[in-house]
Protein backbone atom coordinates (compact mmCIF):
# COMPACT_ATOMS: atom_id res chain seq x y z
CA UNK A 1 0.00 0.00 0.00
CA UNK A 2 0.96 3.82 -0.52
CA UNK A 3 1.52 5.67 2.66
CA UNK A 4 -1.65 7.65 4.01
CA UNK A 5 -3.72 9.06 6.96
CA UNK A 6 -6.89 8.04 8.46
CA UNK A 7 -9.01 10.34 9.85
CA UNK A 8 -11.69 8.46 12.15
CA UNK A 9 -14.33 11.29 12.28
CA UNK A 10 -17.67 10.86 14.64
CA UNK A 11 -20.04 12.71 13.10
CA UNK A 12 -21.40 13.09 9.59
CA UNK A 13 -20.67 17.12 9.52
CA UNK A 14 -17.03 16.35 10.33
CA UNK A 15 -16.31 13.53 7.94
CA UNK A 16 -18.26 15.84 5.14
CA UNK A 17 -14.98 18.39 6.04
CA UNK A 18 -12.58 15.66 6.11
CA UNK A 19 -13.97 14.50 2.47
CA UNK A 20 -12.58 18.02 1.32
CA UNK A 21 -9.27 17.44 1.47
CA UNK A 22 -7.79 16.55 -2.08
CA UNK A 23 -7.11 12.71 -2.57
CA UNK A 24 -9.34 12.14 0.23
CA UNK A 25 -11.16 8.48 0.04
CA UNK A 26 -14.34 7.56 2.07
CA UNK A 27 -13.60 4.30 4.14
CA UNK A 28 -16.46 1.86 5.12
CA UNK A 29 -15.51 -1.85 6.33
CA UNK A 30 -12.83 -1.79 3.71
CA UNK A 31 -13.90 -4.91 2.29
CA UNK A 32 -13.20 -4.08 -1.11
CA UNK A 33 -11.02 -1.13 -0.40
CA UNK A 34 -8.11 -2.69 1.64
CA UNK A 35 -7.58 -4.97 -0.91
CA UNK A 36 -7.60 -2.41 -4.27
CA UNK A 37 -5.24 -0.65 -1.89
CA UNK A 38 -2.95 -3.49 -1.03
CA UNK A 39 -2.80 -4.03 -5.15
CA UNK A 40 -1.24 -0.36 -5.24
CA UNK A 41 -4.73 0.45 -7.28
CA UNK A 42 -6.31 3.70 -5.02
CA UNK A 43 -3.06 6.07 -4.15
CA UNK A 44 -5.62 8.27 -1.55
CA UNK A 45 -3.78 10.93 0.68
CA UNK A 46 -6.09 10.31 3.78
CA UNK A 47 -8.69 7.30 4.27
CA UNK A 48 -11.97 9.24 6.25
CA UNK A 49 -13.29 6.19 7.99
CA UNK A 50 -16.69 6.66 8.38
CA UNK A 51 -17.47 3.40 10.47
CA UNK A 52 -16.88 5.24 14.03
CA UNK A 53 -19.91 7.72 12.93
CA UNK A 54 -23.04 6.37 15.57
CA UNK A 55 -25.48 8.42 13.62
CA UNK A 56 -24.51 6.53 10.60
CA UNK A 57 -25.35 3.19 12.37
CA UNK A 58 -28.26 1.31 12.37
CA UNK A 59 -31.93 0.13 11.65
CA UNK A 60 -35.17 1.44 12.25
CA UNK A 61 -38.63 2.00 10.50
CA UNK A 62 -40.05 5.43 9.71
CA UNK A 63 -42.81 6.93 9.90
CA UNK A 64 -43.57 6.40 6.15
CA UNK A 65 -43.48 2.53 6.66
CA UNK A 66 -39.90 2.12 5.57
CA UNK A 67 -36.66 0.55 7.05
CA UNK A 68 -34.19 2.86 7.24
CA UNK A 69 -30.80 1.74 7.19
CA UNK A 70 -27.57 3.71 8.78
CA UNK A 71 -24.77 3.78 6.34
CA UNK A 72 -21.97 2.19 7.96
CA UNK A 73 -24.14 -0.41 8.91
CA UNK A 74 -22.85 -3.53 8.65
CA UNK A 75 -23.92 -6.49 7.21
CA UNK A 76 -24.20 -8.60 9.88
CA UNK A 77 -26.40 -5.62 11.80
CA UNK A 78 -28.89 -5.87 8.71
CA UNK A 79 -29.52 -9.43 8.82
CA UNK A 80 -30.12 -9.72 12.17
CA UNK A 81 -31.99 -6.28 12.88
CA UNK A 82 -33.34 -5.82 9.39
CA UNK A 83 -34.95 -9.63 9.46
CA UNK A 84 -38.39 -8.70 11.73
CA UNK A 85 -39.10 -5.69 9.08
CA UNK A 86 -38.09 -6.70 5.98
CA UNK A 87 -37.06 -10.48 5.62
CA UNK A 88 -35.56 -10.41 1.68
CA UNK A 89 -33.44 -7.71 2.77
CA UNK A 90 -32.41 -9.19 5.59
CA UNK A 91 -32.04 -12.71 3.77
CA UNK A 92 -29.59 -10.80 1.19
CA UNK A 93 -27.21 -9.30 3.91
CA UNK A 94 -27.21 -12.50 5.57
CA UNK A 95 -25.31 -14.26 2.43
CA UNK A 96 -22.67 -11.69 1.70
CA UNK A 97 -18.98 -13.13 1.78
CA UNK A 98 -18.89 -14.84 4.89
CA UNK A 99 -18.77 -13.97 8.65
CA UNK A 100 -16.09 -11.84 9.26
CA UNK A 101 -16.77 -9.63 5.92
CA UNK A 102 -20.19 -8.96 7.03
CA UNK A 103 -18.88 -7.98 10.70
CA UNK A 104 -16.98 -5.11 8.70
CA UNK A 105 -18.39 -4.68 5.51
CA UNK A 106 -21.41 -1.87 5.59
CA UNK A 107 -24.28 -1.02 2.91
CA UNK A 108 -22.94 2.59 2.45
CA UNK A 109 -19.36 1.12 1.11
CA UNK A 110 -21.09 -1.69 -0.95
CA UNK A 111 -23.34 1.22 -2.29
CA UNK A 112 -20.79 3.35 -2.79
CA UNK A 113 -18.67 1.12 -5.02
CA UNK A 114 -21.35 -0.58 -6.79
CA UNK A 115 -19.45 -3.57 -7.87
CA UNK A 116 -20.87 -5.29 -10.81
CA UNK A 117 -21.38 -8.38 -8.67
CA UNK A 118 -22.28 -6.85 -5.52
CA UNK A 119 -25.84 -8.37 -3.75
CA UNK A 120 -26.90 -4.91 -1.76
CA UNK A 121 -27.09 -3.03 -5.41
CA UNK A 122 -29.43 -5.48 -6.53
CA UNK A 123 -31.82 -4.88 -3.14
CA UNK A 124 -31.73 -1.10 -3.46
CA UNK A 125 -32.76 -0.81 -7.36
CA UNK A 126 -34.88 -3.86 -6.57
CA UNK A 127 -36.83 -2.26 -3.51
CA UNK A 128 -36.75 1.34 -5.44
CA UNK A 129 -35.25 2.23 -2.48
CA UNK A 130 -33.44 6.18 -1.69
CA UNK A 131 -29.87 6.71 -1.24
CA UNK A 132 -29.42 9.42 0.90
CA UNK A 133 -26.49 11.31 1.24
CA UNK A 134 -24.82 14.25 3.25
CA UNK A 135 -26.39 16.81 0.68
CA UNK A 136 -29.52 15.22 -1.19
CA UNK A 137 -31.43 12.52 -1.72
CA UNK A 138 -31.56 9.90 -4.63
CA UNK A 139 -33.53 7.47 -5.88
CA UNK A 140 -32.12 3.83 -7.16
CA UNK A 141 -33.38 4.17 -10.26
CA UNK A 142 -31.28 6.72 -11.16
CA UNK A 143 -28.46 6.35 -8.71
CA UNK A 144 -26.73 3.15 -10.32
CA UNK A 145 -25.10 4.57 -13.52
CA UNK A 146 -22.75 1.45 -14.65
CA UNK A 147 -20.23 -0.61 -13.26
CA UNK A 148 -18.49 0.61 -10.68
CA UNK A 149 -20.24 4.05 -11.53
CA UNK A 150 -23.05 6.01 -9.11
CA UNK A 151 -24.35 9.38 -9.39
CA UNK A 152 -22.17 10.50 -6.03
CA UNK A 153 -20.37 13.36 -6.48
CA UNK A 154 -16.84 13.69 -5.09
CA UNK A 155 -16.51 13.60 -1.60
CA UNK A 156 -20.56 12.57 -0.94
CA UNK A 157 -21.16 10.05 1.50
CA UNK A 158 -24.09 7.31 1.90
CA UNK A 159 -25.49 8.42 5.10
CA UNK A 160 -28.66 6.48 5.29
CA UNK A 161 -30.71 3.72 2.89
CA UNK A 162 -34.52 3.67 2.78
CA UNK A 163 -36.20 1.12 1.53
CA UNK A 164 -39.88 0.86 1.22
CA UNK A 165 -41.22 -2.63 2.52
CA UNK A 166 -42.86 -5.14 -0.36
CA UNK A 167 -45.31 -7.68 0.21
CA UNK A 168 -43.14 -10.23 -0.46
CA UNK A 169 -39.67 -10.60 -1.61
CA UNK A 170 -36.71 -12.69 -1.93
CA UNK A 171 -32.99 -13.05 -3.55
CA UNK A 172 -31.52 -15.76 -5.40
CA UNK A 173 -28.06 -15.73 -5.61
CA UNK A 174 -25.92 -18.36 -7.30
CA UNK A 175 -22.86 -17.87 -6.14
CA UNK A 176 -19.44 -17.92 -7.35
CA UNK A 177 -18.13 -19.92 -5.01
CA UNK A 178 -14.19 -18.50 -4.87
CA UNK A 179 -15.12 -14.37 -3.99
CA UNK A 180 -18.42 -15.42 -2.38
CA UNK A 181 -19.76 -12.48 -5.04
CA UNK A 182 -23.01 -13.45 -6.98
CA UNK A 183 -22.55 -15.03 -10.67
CA UNK A 184 -25.73 -14.13 -10.80
CA UNK A 185 -28.35 -12.83 -8.57
CA UNK A 186 -31.85 -11.73 -9.07
CA UNK A 187 -33.90 -9.88 -6.30
CA UNK A 188 -37.45 -10.00 -6.64
CA UNK A 189 -40.28 -7.60 -4.57
CA UNK A 190 -43.85 -7.21 -4.98
CA UNK A 191 -45.03 -4.16 -4.06
CA UNK A 192 -49.21 -2.84 -3.85
CA UNK A 193 -48.12 -1.00 -7.42
CA UNK A 194 -46.11 -3.03 -9.13
CA UNK A 195 -43.23 -6.28 -9.18
CA UNK A 196 -39.87 -5.01 -9.19
CA UNK A 197 -36.86 -7.46 -10.46
CA UNK A 198 -33.17 -6.23 -10.45
CA UNK A 199 -30.46 -8.24 -11.49
CA UNK A 200 -26.87 -8.34 -10.23
CA UNK A 201 -23.41 -10.07 -11.31
CA UNK A 202 -24.80 -10.57 -15.15
CA UNK A 203 -24.48 -7.19 -16.93
CA UNK A 204 -21.40 -5.02 -18.10
CA UNK A 205 -23.62 -2.55 -17.43
CA UNK A 206 -23.68 -3.52 -13.52
CA UNK A 207 -27.21 -3.57 -11.83
CA UNK A 208 -30.53 -3.22 -14.07
CA UNK A 209 -33.54 -3.96 -13.94
CA UNK A 210 -35.45 -6.94 -16.54
CA UNK A 211 -38.39 -5.01 -17.15
CA UNK A 212 -40.09 -7.54 -19.19
CA UNK A 213 -40.22 -10.09 -16.27
CA UNK A 214 -41.56 -7.14 -14.21
CA UNK A 215 -44.28 -6.73 -16.30
CA UNK A 216 -45.54 -10.21 -16.76
CA UNK A 217 -45.26 -10.92 -12.66
CA UNK A 218 -47.17 -7.68 -11.90
CA UNK A 219 -50.26 -9.46 -13.79
CA UNK A 220 -49.00 -12.77 -12.74
CA UNK A 221 -47.15 -13.40 -9.44
CA UNK A 222 -45.72 -16.81 -10.20
CA UNK A 223 -42.49 -18.56 -11.56
CA UNK A 224 -45.03 -19.12 -14.88
CA UNK A 225 -45.54 -15.83 -15.64
CA UNK A 226 -42.04 -15.88 -17.14
CA UNK A 227 -42.18 -19.05 -18.56
CA UNK A 228 -42.28 -17.46 -22.17
CA UNK A 229 -39.38 -14.78 -21.86
CA UNK A 230 -36.06 -15.11 -22.68
CA UNK A 231 -32.93 -13.13 -22.12
CA UNK A 232 -30.60 -11.75 -24.87
CA UNK A 233 -26.66 -12.60 -24.21
CA UNK A 234 -25.53 -9.34 -25.24
CA UNK A 235 -24.11 -7.12 -23.09
CA UNK A 236 -23.38 -9.96 -20.44
CA UNK A 237 -20.35 -10.50 -18.94
CA UNK A 238 -18.15 -13.18 -20.16
CA UNK A 239 -14.78 -14.51 -17.90
CA UNK A 240 -14.03 -17.66 -16.95
CA UNK A 241 -16.68 -18.22 -13.99
CA UNK A 242 -19.36 -18.40 -17.01
CA UNK A 243 -20.07 -17.32 -20.69
CA UNK A 244 -23.02 -14.52 -21.73
CA UNK A 245 -25.04 -17.06 -22.49
CA UNK A 246 -24.78 -19.09 -19.16
CA UNK A 247 -25.50 -15.79 -17.36
CA UNK A 248 -28.72 -14.97 -19.53
CA UNK A 249 -29.85 -18.64 -18.63
CA UNK A 250 -29.34 -17.61 -14.86
CA UNK A 251 -31.02 -14.34 -14.85
CA UNK A 252 -34.24 -16.43 -15.64
CA UNK A 253 -33.75 -19.28 -13.72
CA UNK A 254 -32.71 -17.12 -10.56
CA UNK A 255 -35.89 -15.20 -11.07
CA UNK A 256 -37.99 -17.99 -10.99
CA UNK A 257 -36.99 -19.24 -7.98
CA UNK A 258 -37.08 -15.69 -6.66
CA UNK A 259 -39.93 -15.63 -7.23
CA UNK A 260 -41.41 -18.83 -5.97
CA UNK A 261 -39.49 -18.64 -2.64
CA UNK A 262 -41.05 -14.86 -1.95
CA UNK A 263 -42.46 -14.67 1.10
CA UNK B 1 2.49 8.76 13.53
CA UNK B 2 -0.66 8.27 15.21
CA UNK B 3 -0.48 6.22 17.87
CA UNK B 4 -3.25 3.55 18.77
CA UNK B 5 -4.20 1.95 22.30
CA UNK B 6 -6.70 -1.15 22.59
CA UNK B 7 -7.16 -3.81 25.05
CA UNK B 8 -5.26 -7.18 23.05
CA UNK B 9 -6.48 -10.21 25.08
CA UNK B 10 -7.49 -8.45 27.94
CA UNK B 11 -4.33 -5.80 27.84
CA UNK B 12 -3.52 -2.78 27.48
CA UNK B 13 -1.19 -2.09 24.91
CA UNK B 14 -0.22 0.76 22.60
CA UNK B 15 1.96 1.32 19.83
CA UNK B 16 3.02 3.81 16.76
CA UNK B 17 1.32 3.18 13.28
CA UNK B 18 1.11 4.10 10.12
CA UNK B 19 -2.15 4.98 8.90
CA UNK B 20 -1.00 1.74 6.29
CA UNK B 21 -0.66 -0.41 9.01
CA UNK B 22 -2.90 -3.48 9.06
CA UNK B 23 -4.40 -4.70 12.28
CA UNK B 24 -2.48 -8.33 11.88
CA UNK B 25 0.39 -6.24 10.88
CA UNK B 26 0.36 -4.73 14.55
CA UNK B 27 -0.57 -7.40 16.24
CA UNK B 28 2.22 -9.76 14.73
CA UNK B 29 5.16 -6.90 14.26
CA UNK B 30 4.69 -4.94 16.92
CA UNK B 31 3.22 -7.00 19.86
CA UNK B 32 4.83 -10.11 18.70
CA UNK B 33 1.62 -12.09 19.25
CA UNK B 34 2.25 -14.60 15.84
CA UNK B 35 -0.29 -17.15 16.51
CA UNK B 36 -2.83 -14.76 14.06
CA UNK B 37 -1.92 -15.93 10.78
CA UNK B 38 -1.66 -14.37 7.35
CA UNK B 39 -2.32 -16.84 4.46
CA UNK B 40 -3.81 -14.78 1.59
CA UNK B 41 -3.38 -11.39 2.71
CA UNK B 42 -6.42 -11.13 0.45
CA UNK B 43 -9.38 -11.63 3.26
CA UNK B 44 -10.52 -14.85 1.42
CA UNK B 45 -8.63 -17.97 3.82
CA UNK B 46 -9.48 -16.71 7.35
CA UNK B 47 -6.11 -17.49 9.14
CA UNK B 48 -5.85 -13.99 10.28
CA UNK B 49 -9.28 -14.01 12.09
CA UNK B 50 -9.22 -12.42 15.53
CA UNK B 51 -12.25 -10.88 17.52
CA UNK B 52 -13.13 -6.81 17.48
CA UNK B 53 -15.25 -6.16 20.49
CA UNK B 54 -16.39 -9.63 20.61
CA UNK B 55 -16.92 -10.11 16.54
CA UNK B 56 -14.98 -12.41 14.44
CA UNK B 57 -13.34 -10.05 11.79
CA UNK B 58 -9.98 -10.83 9.27
CA UNK B 59 -7.48 -8.85 10.91
CA UNK B 60 -5.72 -8.46 7.65
CA UNK B 61 -8.73 -6.26 6.11
CA UNK B 62 -8.84 -3.44 8.90
CA UNK B 63 -6.36 -1.08 9.78
CA UNK B 64 -4.75 -0.68 13.27
CA UNK B 65 -6.07 2.41 13.40
CA UNK B 66 -9.60 1.50 13.55
CA UNK B 67 -9.37 -0.90 16.57
CA UNK B 68 -8.09 2.08 18.24
CA UNK B 69 -10.03 1.53 21.81
CA UNK B 70 -11.21 -1.68 20.97
CA UNK B 71 -10.93 -4.98 22.77
CA UNK B 72 -9.04 -7.90 20.20
CA UNK B 73 -8.98 -11.19 21.31
CA UNK B 74 -6.19 -13.64 19.23
CA UNK B 75 -5.72 -16.76 19.74
CA UNK B 76 -2.88 -16.19 22.70
CA UNK B 77 -5.96 -15.47 24.83
CA UNK B 78 -7.57 -18.47 24.55
CA UNK B 79 -5.99 -21.09 26.36
CA UNK B 80 -7.63 -21.19 30.19
CA UNK B 81 -6.15 -19.09 32.86
CA UNK B 82 -3.78 -21.76 33.83
CA UNK B 83 -2.58 -22.17 30.77
CA UNK B 84 -4.43 -25.49 29.89
CA UNK B 85 -6.68 -25.76 26.35
CA UNK B 86 -10.20 -24.43 26.80
CA UNK B 87 -12.60 -26.23 25.06
CA UNK B 88 -12.37 -25.60 21.70
CA UNK B 89 -8.85 -25.74 21.14
CA UNK B 90 -9.02 -29.53 22.95
CA UNK B 91 -11.66 -30.74 21.15
CA UNK B 92 -9.60 -29.92 18.01
CA UNK B 93 -6.84 -31.68 19.64
CA UNK B 94 -8.84 -34.67 20.99
CA UNK B 95 -10.46 -35.04 17.76
CA UNK B 96 -7.59 -33.95 15.18
CA UNK B 97 -9.04 -31.31 14.06
CA UNK B 98 -5.44 -29.89 12.46
CA UNK B 99 -3.37 -31.22 9.73
CA UNK B 100 -0.36 -28.46 9.50
CA UNK B 101 -1.98 -26.07 11.84
CA UNK B 102 -1.70 -23.23 9.56
CA UNK B 103 -5.47 -22.40 9.42
CA UNK B 104 -5.76 -23.22 13.05
CA UNK B 105 -5.93 -19.95 14.80
CA UNK B 106 -8.39 -18.61 12.73
CA UNK B 107 -10.49 -21.83 12.58
CA UNK B 108 -10.50 -21.91 16.71
CA UNK B 109 -11.50 -18.51 16.39
CA UNK B 110 -13.88 -18.38 14.09
CA UNK B 111 -15.37 -21.22 16.30
CA UNK B 112 -15.60 -19.77 19.79
CA UNK B 113 -17.63 -16.57 17.60
CA UNK B 114 -20.11 -18.98 16.24
CA UNK B 115 -20.39 -20.67 19.45
CA UNK B 116 -21.20 -17.57 21.31
CA UNK B 117 -23.92 -16.51 18.73
CA UNK B 118 -24.91 -20.02 18.97
CA UNK B 119 -24.06 -22.30 21.19
CA UNK B 120 -25.51 -25.65 19.95
CA UNK B 121 -25.41 -25.20 15.81
CA UNK B 122 -26.08 -27.90 13.07
CA UNK B 123 -23.34 -29.63 11.02
CA UNK B 124 -24.83 -27.37 8.30
CA UNK B 125 -24.61 -24.73 10.47
CA UNK B 126 -20.95 -24.89 11.27
CA UNK B 127 -19.68 -25.49 8.03
CA UNK B 128 -22.05 -22.49 6.81
CA UNK B 129 -19.93 -20.56 9.50
CA UNK B 130 -16.79 -21.55 8.32
CA UNK B 131 -17.15 -20.66 4.83
CA UNK B 132 -14.30 -17.83 5.29
CA UNK B 133 -12.14 -20.07 6.85
CA UNK B 134 -10.12 -22.38 4.29
CA UNK B 135 -8.10 -25.58 5.25
CA UNK B 136 -5.65 -26.27 2.70
CA UNK B 137 -4.65 -29.42 4.34
CA UNK B 138 -8.98 -30.33 3.28
CA UNK B 139 -9.39 -31.37 7.43
CA UNK B 140 -12.37 -30.14 7.38
CA UNK B 141 -14.50 -33.07 8.89
CA UNK B 142 -12.36 -33.40 11.57
CA UNK B 143 -12.19 -29.30 12.34
CA UNK B 144 -16.56 -29.61 12.16
CA UNK B 145 -16.31 -32.89 14.34
CA UNK B 146 -14.41 -30.60 16.33
CA UNK B 147 -16.39 -27.79 16.94
CA UNK B 148 -19.49 -30.37 17.53
CA UNK B 149 -18.28 -32.03 20.26
CA UNK B 150 -17.01 -28.19 21.63
CA UNK B 151 -20.33 -27.51 21.71
CA UNK B 152 -21.53 -30.38 23.82
CA UNK B 153 -23.01 -32.14 21.23
CA UNK B 154 -22.73 -35.97 19.13
CA UNK B 155 -19.69 -35.66 16.72
CA UNK B 156 -20.80 -38.70 14.73
CA UNK B 157 -23.76 -36.60 12.85
CA UNK B 158 -20.64 -34.58 11.46
CA UNK B 159 -18.94 -38.08 10.04
CA UNK B 160 -21.70 -38.29 7.72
Amino acid sequence: MYAFEIERPASIADAASAMKTDEAQALGGGQTLIPTLKQRLAMPSVLVSLTGIGEMKGVCMSDAGEVCIGGATTHATVAREAAAHYPGLAGLASRIGDPAVRNRGTIGGSLANNDPAACYPAAALGSGATIITNSRSIAADDYFQGMFTTALEEGEIITEVRFPVPEKSHYQKFVQPASRFALVGVFVAKYADGVRVAVTGASEEGVHRWTEAENALSGNFSADAISELSVSADGMISDLHGSPEYRAHLVKVMTGRAVSAAS
Amino acid sequence: MPTVSMTVNGKAVSGDVEGRTLLVDFLREDLRLTGTHVGCDTSQCGACVVHVNGEAVKACTMFAAEADGAEVGTIEGQANADGSLNVIQQAFQDHHGLQCGFCTPGMVMSAAALLKENPKPSEAEVREYLEGNICRCTGYHNIVKAIMAASGQDVAIAAE
